[in-house]
């Protein structure tokens, strides 16, 4: 399986997490380990920053572990460049996940705000790696504007609906020059394999794991699958036999 | 970045030999796939892809008509000028070559003009040879002007400008430029292109991307079928629209086909391109790219063009004359090279009617030239 390049940085995981909705912070911890996760993102608005000792942070004090803030809460573009520059000083670092969704019930991004902010940090010398509809004019303008990746959702977030968006994800892979990371909705391992072997580049997956029986089982089968997906992509998928034989030729003339 | 950063990562045997290696079976899996990359593409214009060609006909043209509908696009030269100052070993208006000159006046485009308009021509391709100092932006500015207001659309095909003199034709009314690579192996370039600012490859190589940062709306590409292995050459093409496809992302692009013809003083192909083969290629770019418009010229025969209406192509030039006042000024004048489908456009517009489509002159409109 080839690494992925990720601005500055190189993964052998294509499988990122999130942290929240598990039961404990040790749940979280192991789950993460298993999962064999390079990436994982943390939401700013988790992290008590005043204390030296953050609960959170300490389970995820891992050498191969990246993070990733989130915005998670900003409802405009202005919230969530203030978040990424807390979480830079917070967190030393300058990459960030740009969250906008002033909806509070399906958490649907913001795409006009996300531009703007994506522009900004861009600016700003962030790597940005904003949440997005499956939106395949969106993602161009992100490109253009230096977005590191672009994330669009499978299905509302948190809602294990898996690939809704599939028509449109496609479109997106087939056009982009960055990136492309399937984030929210993802429910199963056979979605994140899905996800892959469609040529997304990594998936994102926080609920399936967070709030399966077993997190720890179901953390070690989404890396499988996203292994398997993956794998399957780069030996290039068998083709599908759809066309019927013609009753005349098209191209007969050239004989005559 | 620039498309040269991406054509120096790639090497011209290794892709013919990809090419050449190329199976029955990789031509079959690549045939059935519901999408194709350039890997796909190399199968598809592959030897081993020549028994398929039938089933290649049948698939190219039902993407076309998924894509396009039963309509053609119809548009015509108009030769502005064939002075010259580049070495072509292949052209007519090359500079060694010695022969009259001619610039078309104000007064001479005004005749062209007129008959063109009077025969129903409404899609103009303005063509040039490469004379900076005579025929440069301040030339073309003064006729595009003149003629915008008798034709809904007007293309060029003129040298390598600047990214801003891209902008300034952008902002005139200027809906397509055509600029193609003639072969993308870099060394022959340079054989074929002795002497003149075309022998620069690279600044040739990356007109595309300064005409793509100009907002241009469309882009021709393509190579002169002949100077070298068109198969290896069709792949660069391929690459080269698949980057900027992505990049500008706004912008329209169509593939042309000139094969090379006998012109004033020129040197025979030195690779021979059949009819057969350049079935095989439109329908490969066809198959591989769903969205990208097709060209032919009046360069190919009334047999070949009659029968690919429809089979992957979406553009047609008709009644075209390759002097500059060929249609009205000076009916003699030099040709660039010799056209083969000498029919009239009435005549090609009747064709394409009977064949069941439709011809379509214009497909813009100029007020989206004003950003």
């Amino acid at each position: 399986m080839k690494p992925l390049q990720l601005g500055d940085k190189t993964f052998h995981s294509r499988l990122f997490l999130g942290t929240g909705k598990y039961g404990s912070n040790a749940q979280m911890e192991a789950a993460t380990l298993a999962s064999g996760t390079e990436f994982i993102t943390v939401a700013l608005k988790r992290l008590d920053l005043k204390q030296e000792n953050n609960a959170l942070l300490a389970h995820l004090n891992h050498p191969h572990l990246h993070l990733l803030p989130n915005t998670s809460g900003a409802r405009n573009a202005k919230e969530a460049i203030l978040a990424a520059q807390l979480a830079r000083e917070a967190l030393e670092t300058n990459w960030v996940k740009v969250e906008i969704h002033p909806d509070p019930k399906y958490l649907l991004p913001d795409p006009i705000e996300t531009l703007i902010a994506t522009e900004e940090l861009a600016k700003q010398g962030f790597f940005v790696l904003p949440y997005i509809h499956a939106d395949p004019v969106l993602c161009k303008r992100l490109e253009e504007v230096g977005t590191t990746a672009v994330m669009p959702l499978g299905s509302p977030i948190g809602t294990n609906k898996g690939l809704k968006t599939i028509d449109f994800l496609e479109i997106i892979i087939e056009n982009s020059r960055v990136p492309v990371i399937v984030d929210a909705g993802i429910g199963a391992p056979s979605d994140a394999a899905k996800a892959m072997e469609l040529g997304a580049d990594a998936v994102l997956v926080n609920t399936a794991i967070a709030v399966a029986g077993d997190p720890v089982q179901m953390a070690k089968a989404f890396q499988q699958a996203v292994q398997a997906g993956r794998m399957a992509y780069e030996a290039q998928l068998g083709a599908i036999q759809n066309h019927a034989h013609a009753s005349s030729p098209l191209t007969s003339f050239l004989y005559q | 970045m620039t498309f040269y950063d991406i054509y120096t990562t790639y090497d011209w045997q290794t892709i013919q030999k990809q090419i050449s290696e190329t199976t029955s079976y990789q031509v079959m899996q690549s045939l059935r796939k519901p999408k194709r990359d350039l890997s796909d593409f190399i199968h598809l214009i592959s030897p081993a892809a020549r028994p398929f060609l039938e089933q290649m006909a049948q698939l190219s043209q039902q993407l076309t008509h998924k894509r396009f509908g039963k309509t053609i696009q119809l548009y015509t030269p108009m030769y502005l000028s064939n002075e010259c100052h580049n070495i072509c070993t292949y052209c007519g208006f090359s500079i060694d070559n010695k022969i009259p000159r001619k610039t078309l006046t104000p007064i001479e485009i005004e005749r062209e003009i007129h008959l063109l308009k009077s025969q129903g021509y409404d899609h103009i391709l303005l063509v040039t040879g490469e004379a900076n100092h005579t025929v440069n932006l301040q030339y073309f500015e003064q006729a595009i002007k003149q003629i915008r207001p008798s034709f809904s659309t007007i293309s060029i095909e003129v040298q390598p400008l600047e990214q801003d003199e891209y902008e300034v034709l952008a902002q005139l009314g200027v809906y397509a430029v055509l600029v193609y690579q003639e072969t993308y192996h870099e060394a022959v370039y340079k054989q074929y292109h002795p002497k003149g600012k075309k022998s620069n490859f690279r600044y040739r190589l990356e007109t595309p991307d300064r005409i793509g940062q100009a907002g241009i709306h469309k882009i021709g590409l393509g190579v002169l079928l002949g100077l070298e292995d068109w198969r290896v050459d069709s792949f660069f093409t391929a690459l080269h629209l698949d980057y900027l496809q992505k990049k500008y992302w706004k912008t329209k692009y169509s593939i042309s086909f000139p094969r090379l013809r006998p012109a004033e003083g020129n040197v025979e192909p030195n690779f021979i391109m059949e009819d057969i083969d350049l079935l095989q290629l439109m329908f490969a770019y066809r198959i591989w790219n769903e969205d990208v418009e097709l060209s032919i010229s009046t360069r190919e025969s009334e047999l070949f063009r009659d029968h690919v209406i429809g089979l992957g192509v979406t553009a047609m030039s008709a009644g075209s004359k390759t002097n500059p006042g060929g249609y009205s000024v000076d009916q003699d004048s030099l040709a660039q090279f010799e056209i083969c489908d000498n029919r009239s456009t009435a005549t090609i517009y009747q064709l394409i009617q009977s064949k069941g489509y439709d011809p379509v002159w214009t497909d813009w409109n100029q007020s989206y030239a004003n950003f």
